[in-house]
């Protein structure tokens, strides 16, 4: 039974799709492309639209513009510049003729920069999250699993935990587990529960060390609401987290999550294609200004990204999309088993993530996260790029290391049961 | 600096079942480590592809006294089962209309492959002959085991209304994680329709040699199902009626 959806049926009419699509006019886009009567996301889109900052590419066509990006003349900065003039429409429409060495050539030369005690994004460095997920949340095994990255050097973006349950207390008690190791350890970077934002703002209320509000946010207002989440709850958040003082100023305060699928997943994607709605998503993420964005990319099942192609490709364009748009990117590199891609795939994507100049990829124990039940990269996959390409961390964190010894040749580290021994963790 | 004890690893262990790195830092991952990821993930590629074993399982029903019937879902081959859940949630007309004889009962019993056969051939007819028994002292009536290639759990709904069943057991293969490939998973619903929500439905997972046992399995599935006919609920629903104090003291 073949798909009657918005895929092409054959290789000709993708192409032919493509040819039309070049000729479109980006100025099109900028009607409300979606048709659905009030929703928030696509006023958002239309109120983010800059027309001082669309000016040198409003006379293109999606064919022009993919040309000027390509440009050795246009300059990273160039497309910095004209970040919010674009709509997400227009970035995935572009991102749809380009193929993945013209995603990698063009998302290189944008730099994206934020900071908290790390600074992140900078050219040619690659940063990670540490994600030291546990079943049952257990704070020794959060972190011993911590301790085992920060021993390989992960953790410059974020130290991170997915809660299993999405209690208040657990929230709390998760704060306090990754500050005790952030602050004991004086490890120049952020520490963040991916619980709700509404755990995040009772958690704060409560005096929780919350260093990030994180939140999945998806292209429409639908979607979002499956995730329970409105943009008056993450203003709320991003008010509420700037006005805990924990960050220097002017710091990024907020981390944000995507994915291909999760608007399709819900019924929400009314009738657009799975990537428009994914990068109308960065509309949202962008409008808090984050220190961090991921596509969790391969985690949504094959009924979305079949196989490892097509995870790799859908990383790529998320990647590019992002930072078109002014995004400081980062991608979780994973699958899950009943999709067709293996470690080798992500072998792959990583490889041409980190010459696209990712800003942080998502590292677990081993690149098996026995939470999520998914697999991602290992803490010492983010070591072969290190190695392979000389893509440092974070400078504050890169100090950190040399400070204790970590990475250098001649330095034996301590085991994970000293270094846990001496953490003073808060009582479970 | 300190060298770490004899234990150390055991004690580590005892925390996460996290893949730590006990070999070296700032390495590869060594030869061991490598192979024994690459083994886990070809252990859940197998449990994914591979489809229920019939004359096994047949045999195995059948010695534990079950009669069963055997259904495809719209989704006619693992291919298709796997890009199409749609499809696997759907039962065919002529599907439908071959069960429609067997009814009514008062529970359906479906077993299906979902995404680990393996899971299936393990424990499946295992439990479904615990259950039964559980159901026969409820004086609940059943009809045959329904076999179900290409599963999801949806596809139960399908198939308790061909059988004219007001509540459906759905037994099939969880998505294998990398350090359990073989988990049953089983969900209870009640007056399932044509559109019913996840909410609705009530979840025992993690039915496995080294997780939840069969019978424990079956015990909590028969609470669920008396519990369900007593308050007319299920999944989300039945626990608020719970909550609001309609069951007796001693129910689940």
């Amino acid at each position: 039974m073949p798909w009657r959806g918005l895929a092409a049926d054959g290789p000709l009419e993708r192409i032919a799709a493509q040819y039309c699509l070049a000729d479109v006019a980006l100025a099109d886009f900028l009607a409300d492309v979606m048709q659905v009567e009030g929703d928030g996301v696509t006023a958002l889109i239309l109120d983010q639209h800059d027309p001082a900052a669309f000016a040198p590419v409003a006379a293109m066509t999606v064919g022009d513009f993919r040309d000027w990006l390509l440009n050795p003349a246009t300059t990273g900065e160039d497309i910095a510049a004209i970040a919010w003039g674009l709509t997400p429409e227009m970035a995935a429409a572009v991102s749809k003729i380009m193929r993945a060495q013209d995603l990698i050539a063009v998302a290189a030369k944008i730099e994206v920069v934020t900071r908290f005690r790390s600074t992140l994004g900078l050219r040619g460095r690659l940063s990670t999250r540490n994600q030291p997920n546990h079943p049952t949340d257990d704070s020794r095994g959060i972190a011993v699993s911590a301790l085992d990255g920060l021993l390989m050097g992960a953790g410059d973006a974020v130290i991170g935990v997915n809660p299993a349950t999405d209690s208040l207390p657990d929230y709390i008690r998760i704060c306090e587990v990754l500050d005790a190791i952030r602050s004991q350890l004086a490890i120049p970077t952020q520490t963040c529960c991916l619980g709700h934002v509404t755990t995040a703002l009772a958690a704060m209320s409560a005096g929780a060390p919350v260093d990030l509000v994180f939140q999945s946010v998806a292209g429409s207002d639908k979607a979002n609401t499956g995730f329970g989440v409105t943009l008056a709850m993450l203003d709320e958040a991003a008010d509420a987290v700037a006005g805990l003082g924990r960050a220097p100023k002017g710091a990024n305060l907020m981390y944000f999550e995507t994915g291909q699928g999760a608007a399709l997943s819900a019924d929400a994607h009314h009738g657009m294609d799975q990537q428009t709605m994914e990068t109308r998503a960065y509309a949202v993420a962008r409008r808090y200004r984050p220190l961090l964005v991921n596509t969790v990319v391969g985690f949504i099942g094959p009924e979305y990204l079949a196989d490892g192609k097509q995870i790799i490709r859908a990383g790529l364009e998320d990647h590019f999309c992002g930072k078109l748009l002014g995004l400081p990117m980062g991608v979780d590199v994973c699958y899950t088993n009943h999709s067709y891609a293996d470690q080798e795939d992500m072998d792959i994507l990583l490889t041409a993530l980190a010459a696209a100049g990712v800003n942080f990829v998502i590292t677990v124990p081993g690149g098996d996260d026995i939470m999520l039940n998914y697999q991602a990269l290992s803490f010492h996959d983010a070591g072969f790029i290190r190695q392979t390409l000389g893509r440092p961390p974070a400078p504050e964190f890169e100090s950190w290391m040399a400070q204790h010894g970590i990475g250098a040749a001649d330095i034996s580290l301590p085991g994970l049961d000293v270094v846990l021994a001496q953490l003073r963790l808060p009582a479970a | 600096m300190k060298t770490p004890g004899p234990n150390f690893r055991d004690d580590m262990r005892a925390l996460t079942d996290a893949r730590l790195n006990f070999g070296p830092r700032g390495a590869a991952m060594t030869t061991k480590d490598a192979l024994g990821f690459a083994l886990d993930h070809a252990r859940a590629r197998e449990a994914v592809e591979a489809g229920l074993n019939l004359p096994e399982l047949t045999g195995a029903l059948t010695r534990l006294g079950l009669d069963h019937r055997v259904v495809t879902s719209a989704a006619a081959n693992r291919e298709t089962f796997i890009r199409r859940p749609d499809l696997g949630r759907r039962l065919p007309d002529g599907d439908a209309a071959s069960l429609a004889d067997l009814g009514p009962v008062d529970v359906a019993l479906v077993l299906g492959d979902g995404l680990s056969a393996m899971a299936v051939a393990l424990n499946g007819a295992a439990f479904m002959a615990a259950l039964a028994r559980r159901l026969r002292e409820l004086g609940l009536g059943f009809g045959p085991v329904i076999l179900a290639h290409q599963a999801r759990v949806a596809l139960g709904d399908g198939i308790a209304r061909a059988l004219g069943a007001q509540t459906v057991v759905m037994a099939l293969g969880e998505r294998p994680g990398l350090s359990a490939a073989d988990s049953l998973g089983v969900y209870v619903t009640h007056l399932p329709r044509t559109d019913t929500q996840d909410s609705a439905r009530n979840c025992i997972s993690n039915i496995r040699d080294a997780g939840i046992s069969v019978d424990d399995a079956a015990d909590q599935t028969a609470r669920l199902i008396t519990a369900m006919r007593v308050t007319g609920q299920s999944g989300v629903a039945l626990s608020q009626a719970i909550a609001a104090g309609a069951l007796p003291r001693s129910s689940p």
